[in-house]
């Protein structure tokens, strides 16, 4: 089956509708006309770009070039993490808990796809391992930011019911399970209704671009199927890490509770 | 030797204090809002970070890990916060029958929501709940606050009891001159963060 290819004009069309949506918002004054626009250019402009870096990528299969690109998907991963949290940790542990915890999910969820599922030759492939890591990276980024967000925001909220635990005695540990539960919960949620509702509500967004672009059904169920459990599992991981990390820089070795390590909150 | 002793202690906004407890003495604690009683009792719990020496029967506070720290020195703020659904689950019914009829609380109160309760009532429940640790050492932030002046005399009776029976030592801070005469050997009275 041939694809059927899109035309500047087809995109144009395309884009009349964003622009639609912001003049309608400006007519109800809901103030995100612009933020619509800024995205919907972005979205073009950052997709256009990553389009090239990918021909070029494809075109002249290295390793190096790989793993930089890599790199630069995470920390602008982290980067995100970090702008989504009200108040996240201060100095470098503000993004380097976001950081290590995509780092140890998505990065060895994807090699370990790579290396023992998918086995491209080599394996390193960027027609693999590109997609595959960069939709790792921004599942896993989704939930970690907000696995820790509810973490810093539910440590200064119950401030006092941690430290009532902690003045009897009890430890640190003990004393933020409840809110770690919370976050862990919070950051999976999203994860596990996509799986849920995957083909019955909507179809998801990968095995939609493959069926799309003329690849048969039932390939792109395979595909689908695989990045699914990888996305739950590299989140999962994820934000495993983040709680436990965020949670234990939250207590200092005497485990007292040191919301002076959390940054004033963003409005 | 000193029960419960600081030497240099400096937290923040507070400090340096210097004073030294024997088994079941009193030292009471006065100075206006914002002088750093508070802060003071946080940091001998352990709550803050702070500098210089606090020792627990001739041991340095780093020489006990927070946990066991702050269940040997108990610190009951002045507003005190909960976290289990029912009172029961913070101490048994068993230990403390008479403290409960004693300070005016209903026998049922170990079901209790603590949604529920007055100001008054979380007071004194916490202040149960914190002898039911059994610590060596009661920082008492303002205990009696939110309490009639009967019910006062009633936790002043039984903090009383603790020290002679126990030779629990106790850190009473209060506004109430009279009752800190009652209670307290010795009135130490902060000013900006140092004892006058």
């Amino acid at each position: 089956m041939n694809t059927i290819a899109l035309t500047p004009l087809d995109l144009s069309l395309a884009a009349l509708l964003v622009i639609a949506l912001a003049v309608v918002s400006a007519f109800l004054r809901l103030q995100v006309s612009k933020s619509i626009l800024v995205a919907g250019v972005r979205t073009a402009v950052q997709l256009l770009l990553v389009g090239l870096v990918l021909e070029v990528l494809f075109s002249n299969v290295n390793l190096v070039w790989i793993a930089c690109i890599a790199g630069v998907m995470l920390a602008v991963a982290t980067r995100e993490v970090q702008s989504r949290q009200k108040r996240g940790l201060v100095g470098v542990w503000g993004w380097g808990v976001g950081g290590l915890s995509m780092l140890l999910s998505s990065f060895v969820v994807t090699l370990f796809a790579l290396l023992l599922i998918v086995e491209p030759t080599p394996w390193y492939d960027p027609r693999y391992a590109i997609p595959m890591f960069g939709m790792m990276t921004g599942n896993t980024m989704t939930g970690v930011a907000l696995a820790l967000d509810r973490i810093s925001e539910g440590a200064w909220s119950q401030r006092g019911q941690i430290e009532a635990q902690l003045s009897l005695g009890r430890s640190s540990q003990e004393a933020i399970a409840p809110i770690k539960r919370e976050a862990a919960r919070t950051g999976l949620v999203p994860i596990i209704n996509a799986m849920a509702a995957a083909g019955l509500v909507s179809l998801p967004g990968m095995m939609t671009g493959q069926i799309l672009a003329g690849n048969p059904p039932e390939e792109a169920v395979k595909y689908q199927v695989l990045i699914m459990f990888m996305i739950a599992s590299g989140t999962g991981f994820g934000v495993v890490f983040a709680t436990q990390i965020g949670a234990g820089r939250l207590f200092d070795e005497r485990s007292r509770l040191r919301l002076d390590r959390l940054r004033a909150a963003r409005s | 030797m000193a029960a419960f002793e600081t030497k240099g202690l400096v937290a923040r906004h507070v400090g340096p204090v210097d004073f030294c407890l024997a088994a079941g003495d009193c030292v009471g604690l006065t100075g206006a809002s914002g002088s750093g009683k508070s802060l003071l009792l946080r940091a001998l719990a352990d709550l803050d970070p702070h500098e210089g020496e606090v020792f627990l029967e001739g041991i340095a506070q780093g020489e006990i890990s927070g946990p066991n720290w702050r269940s040997r020195v108990g610190y009951l703020p002045a507003e005190s916060h909960w976290w289990a659904p029912r009172i029961g689950d913070h101490f048994s019914k068993e230990a403390f029958t008479d403290e409960v009829e004693q300070l005016g609380l209903p026998s049922d109160v170990f079901d209790w929501n603590p949604e529920r309760m007055s100001s008054g009532e979380k007071q004194r429940l916490a202040f149960l709940r914190l002898l039911s640790v059994r610590p060596e050492v009661l920082l008492l932030d303002e205990p009696t606050a939110n309490l009639d002046a009967a019910m006062g005399l009633v936790l002043e009776r039984i903090v009383r009891q603790r020290r002679d029976e126990q030779g629990v030592s106790v850190i009473w801070v209060s506004h109430d001159l009279g009752q800190l005469e009652r209670v307290a050997g010795e009135v130490l009275v902060l000013d900006g963060g140092s004892v006058l």
